[in-house]
């Protein structure tokens, strides 16, 4: 029984990580929880951001897009008065309808023209915050943001100023959201987003309204990518037009490509490998402020010895051993 | 006579100065097999591709079962039963053989965002999966049905792009070039599968290089040449009418 053997095995594994995680802030440091919060909040980002790519749109916009929900969701709060939890559904939603808008003028355009109207259209949202201290802020951004309420569990006080409260919050936070994007994936929206992908043409032939579906997939990836943004707000307290800028979104495809987009995981190892190599290795080795370097480097060693990604390095691994054994060397040569 | 599945009036496309397709007129019988042929250049695939909803016309109508069409997206005519395939081998070669067919299947399949995210779309999904394996087994595809679009041979690929186009319901289907680089095997093949997708109700309608292979196939054969009607009739016809032999093989003024 081979299946339920794997599907044993999956399950163990998938146990094991939940475990893992759920025990982790305890093994950290102070700064390093609050390190893992924002690696949390990254994994949403670059999760939503694949859900985008499998279209085959790559978009520049989408850290932009990510701090649309903080902005939103921040203004909400602080100047409206609404509760924090609902206003980061609002912010989300601020994102997505955005969004939305925005499918039209650059749904006309494919591939290389996509990514360029993407970046102008960031751009010009980031000016917008810079130019309009009312409401939000210039330059300097928004700042005391309200954070998320405590809870009183009647036997104990949940503050979220805690980075390990926060950190379980974004936990919970982000793992329904990665299985939301993960369902969306594996069910025929997924297959279609991926037809559309490969030939657009024919998906149309077929009744794929392929503007309908691009226009979706950029709606919802740019949702969740607006929650990691309100999980962030709430957070630091602060938001600015520097903290979304080019240089942000530089990093997502670094992730992205590091980490592979061929699945859904790839992604998301590729921002804990990196995340682990910045903030333990170089931060240890005081070599954090060259990580633009050290980023580069990585990427493009990547491109050239995995371009595949971390992803493709499993598979790669399992065929080596497999590979070592002789029935295995039969198999392979036939 | 009844009403035409499909009718073209007065249809014009122009490419800036260029006249592909000059004031067009056909009709197209509901049940028949029906080709449009015509020299190189003729402006066929620019007639398929503005009737398919790729092109809006300059000018003229596309009537489809007496409404007006003229202009509506692919996939909007995809919906109402006008499914058209492609020249060569244009697949989700990436994808298995059948979710290729699956992805044909998508008019049929369907569902609420929410029931996608839930799995209530299951016996929506596993419909379809039997529709696809279905029209597989229809095409004689059963047995590759978890291999790679890509890897099959060729004569298979171009079958596997009308079992897409099966799988999206239609009930007139036009073939773009199907038997352009067969051998005299797989062409054979493939009339034999138009002939039976006809017999499954569904109209036909193709353009061809292949004059032998769409003498046999076809019951009135439209023939272009310079973007506009040069005849139309039965295969005999059109095979013996000076106009058409002209056209192909130039008169006899040009030779000397």
């Amino acid at each position: 029984m081979p299946n339920r053997k794997t599907n044993l095995s999956s399950w163990a594994l998938g146990t094991a990580l939940v475990a893992g995680l759920i025990v982790l802030p305890h093994l950290l440091s102070f700064s390093q929880r609050e390190i893992a919060v924002l690696l949390i909040i990254n994994v949403l980002l670059v999760a939503s951001y694949r859900l985008m790519t499998l279209t085959g749109e790559w978009s520049l916009g989408h850290v932009v897009i990510m701090g649309v929900g903080a902005y939103a969701s921040a203004l909400f709060s602080k100047s409206l008065g609404v509760p924090v939890p609902l206003s980061m559904l609002l912010g989300a939603g601020t994102a997505a309808g955005l969004a939305a808008i925005l499918s039209f003028p650059l749904f006309r355009m494919k591939g290389f023209y996509f990514l360029i109207g993407s970046f102008a259209a960031g751009e010009v949202i980031r000016l917008i915050w810079k130019y309009f201290t009312n409401p939000f802020g210039g330059a300097k951004g928004l700042k005391l943001i309200p954070s998320f309420p405590d809870i009183n569990l009647g036997f104990a006080d949940i503050s979220f100023f805690e980075p390990e409260n926060y950190y379980y919050l974004c936990l919970v936070v982000v793992g329904l959201s990665l299985f939301i994007l993960y369902r969306i994936e594996a069910s025929r929206i997924g297959l279609t987003f991926h037809a559309i992908h490969w030939q657009d043409k024919l998906a149309e032939a077929v009744s794929v309204d392929t503007f309908r579906y691009r226009t979706l997939a950029f709606v919802l990836a740019s949702f969740f990518a607006g929650l990691s943004g309100t999980l962030y707000a709430h957070y630091i307290g602060t938001v600015n037009p520097t903290r979304f800028d080019v240089e942000e979104m530089v990093y997502v495809l670094i992730w992205a490509i590091v980490g592979g987009t061929a699945t859904f995981c790839g992604p998301i190892l590729g921002v804990v490998v990196l995340t682990i190599i910045n903030e333990i290795i170089l931060r240890a080795l005081g070599l954090d402020t060259v990580r633009p370097m050290i980023y580069g480097g990585i990427l493009i060693a990547s491109v050239l010895f995995l371009p595949d990604g971390l992803e493709s390095l499993g598979p790669k691994l399992k065929r080596l051993f497999a590979g070592k054994r002789p029935s295995g060397q039969l198999e392979e040569t036939t | 006579m009844t009403q035409p599945i499909l009718e073209v009036r007065d249809l014009s496309r122009h490419f800036g100065g260029l006249v592909a397709v000059d004031k067009l007129n056909f009709s197209v019988q509901l049940g028949t097999i029906h080709g449009l042929i015509g020299p190189n250049g003729a402006g066929k695939t620019t007639t398929f591709n503005v009737i398919s909803g790729f092109y809006a016309p300059t000018s003229g109508q596309v009537i489809y079962k007496g409404d007006d069409v003229s202009g509506m997206k692919t996939s909007a005519l995809a919906d109402i039963g006008l499914i058209r395939t492609f020249q060569g081998t244009t697949l989700f070669k990436e994808f298995t053989v059948i979710d290729n067919v699956r992805v044909g299947c998508h008019h049929m399949a369907k569902a609420s965002f929410f029931s996608r995210i839930t799995g209530l779309d299951r016996h929506i999904e596993s419909a379809a999966t039997a529709k696809a394996e279905e029209t597989l087994e229809f095409f004689a595809l059963s047995e590759f049905k978890d291999e790679l679009a890509a890897n099959l041979p060729h004569g298979h690929q171009r079958a596997l792009g009308m079992a897409v186009a099966l799988a999206a319901d239609p009930q007139i289907i036009l073939l773009d070039e199907p038997f352009t680089g067969m051998n005299p095997e797989e062409t054979r093949h493939m009339m034999k599968l138009a002939h039976d997708v006809r017999d499954h109700g569904v109209t036909v309608m193709l353009v061809e290089h292949d004059m032998q292979a769409i003498m046999g196939l076809c019951e009135r054969i439209t023939v272009m040449n310079f973007g506009a009607l040069l005849t139309e009739g039965t295969p005999d016809e059109v095979r013996s009418n000076p106009a058409v032999i002209e056209a192909y093989l130039g008169s006899a003024g040009d030779a000397a």
